[in-house]
């Protein structure tokens, strides 16, 4: 067994794959961390006293766990769902009564998008409070509360998507605050977010683009950017 | 400030040939070591990140299995529900639309409140370490008096209670360690406080304040209602 083990690792599938082998010494455990492309964004060797639970509170780390459980259970919810009235809320039902474990899946995606929103705000208080947003990482910071909004308009644009009476009503709310913009600006912007001058077929498609490609498109790139210079500025 | 000795000026080493280096108190002079403990990666850092992981989505299937994200009935533009709610995260804004005119509630606080937020790091202010009092209290404490006095006015002309009650009970306690100098205890903690820790926490009991009310304690109309006689 320990044999076999040994001829994979050391085979030439595995190590035009891996290029090193398993971590067991300190050289093989920092070339794991140096040669895979997700692990990189990491320094192979980290102070003890950074990666103790209560200096961070992983807090970052989180949001984006649970942005990865929302591409996924995303991405699953798409296959049954279209964009269009009233059959977006058909769809919901048939999510409900239908489809195995619908009702788990809408749940999983709802909590998650509730608890990214206020993850990162907490996120971005610990930062504040332990002064991290202080010179080389001002940028960062500008980062940060720019995926912050980013965050709420993810959530804000997938609020619409069921079509019932409560994302009706929410979006609509929201979405006359935008009217009170000066100069006619705002009635612009409404216009064009919602594509008509009141939510309804076409707003629905353009959140659920929004919702689904442009947004997250975007909040990976910033992600990408954020992560980079947390590291880069000395990080974990 | 007096100074409490005076240190010879003079670069020519043969004539003052002891240097002594003068430090101030807010760069308080630490022995860096030179040799932090230092562990790998893999599998320190890398097995932590797993398990918070996977408690994360213990607790969020948890969640989901007992806890049915709601659905209402089919969108109906022709039945307003009353009150019409926007998501829980924009209900914070949606009371501040309550007391105040659209444009000041919908446009300029909200955009006041991101232009403050990307502009932290930039502002001097923010990069000060002393506690608020420590330079000129007297300056400050006008300062704060007037600001204090500013904000008071405008959230009383409004009737905005909601963020009048907790700004003064929170400027009161700013105030204590002006008047009880105190080294320790709760009272000297405050006292080591900067400024924009202050403004910050601000900020966040209004939005804590405003976005419970705004959830827990609106009914039709907007008016205030309880919790458990409400909409929950």
């Amino acid at each position: 067994m320990k044999n076999a083990l040994d001829r994979i690792v050391r085979s030439q599938v595995w190590r035009s794959i891996f290029r090193h082998g398993l971590p067991d010494s300190n050289r093989s455990r920092a070339e794991t961390v140096f040669y895979n492309f997700f692990l990189h964004l990491h320094p192979t060797k980290v102070r003890k006293r950074s990666i103790k639970f209560t200096y961070t509170w992983g807090l970052g780390g989180m949001s984006f766990g649970l942005f990865i459980v929302l591409v996924v259970t995303g991405a699953l919810l798409m296959l049954y769902y279209r964009p269009s009235v009233p059959q977006a809320y058909w769809d919901m039902k048939d999510l409900q009564f239908v489809v195995s474990s619908g009702t788990f899946l809408r749940n999983m995606h709802r909590w998650a998008a509730h608890a990214m929103v206020a993850l990162v705000f907490l996120h971005m208080l610990r930062v504040f409070y332990t002064g991290s947003y202080k010179p080389p990482k001002e940028f960062n910071w500008v980062i940060g509360v720019v995926l912050f909004v980013v965050t709420i308009l993810l959530s804000y644009t997938g609020y619409l998507l069921p079509w019932d009476q409560l994302s009706f009503w929410g979006i609509s709310v929201g979405t006359n605050m935008i009217h009170a913009m000066p100069f006619g600006v705002g009635d612009k912007i409404a216009f064009l977010l919602l594509g008509g001058n009141i939510v309804g077929e076409n707003a629905l498609v353009r959140f659920y683009v929004l919702h689904c490609f442009v947004i997250p498109v975007v909040a990976i790139v910033l992600m990408a950017i954020h992560f980079w210079r947390v590291r880069k500025d000395g990080g974990v | 400030m007096a100074k409490d000795f005076n240190v010879e000026r003079n670069s020519d080493a043969k004539k003052v040939p002891k240097r002594i280096a003068f430090i101030k108190d807010r760069t308080r002079a630490r022995v860096r070591q030179e040799e932090e403990e230092m562990v790998m990666t893999v599998p320190n850092l890398v097995a932590k990140e797993i398990i918070a992981f996977e408690i994360l989505i213990i607790v969020l299937v948890m969640v989901s299995l007992f806890v049915d994200a709601p659905l209402e009935w089919i969108a109906n533009p022709e039945h307003t529900p009353n009150p019409a709610k926007a998501p829980w995260y924009f209900l914070g804004l949606q009371e501040l639309l309550h007391y105040f005119p659209p444009i000041v509630g919908g446009v300029i606080l909200p955009g006041l409140v991101v232009v403050a937020l990307i502009i932290i790091p930039y502002v001097r202010i923010n990069l000060k370490t002393d506690g608020m009092w420590k330079d000129y209290p007297q300056k400050t404490l006008i300062g704060f008096l007037v600001f204090v006095g500013g904000v008071t006015v405008v959230l009383a002309m409004f009737h905005v209670y909601a963020m009048l009650v907790p700004t003064l009970l929170m400027s009161a306690l700013m105030l204590v360690p002006y008047f009880v100098r105190r080294e320790g205890g709760v009272i000297g903690w405050l006292g080591t406080r900067p400024l924009s820790w202050w403004v910050m926490t601000w900020f966040v009991v209004m939005a804590v304040v405003l976005t419970t009310i705004g959830t827990l304690f609106r009914g039709p109309e907007w008016r205030w209602t309880w919790p458990w006689n409400g909409i929950y």
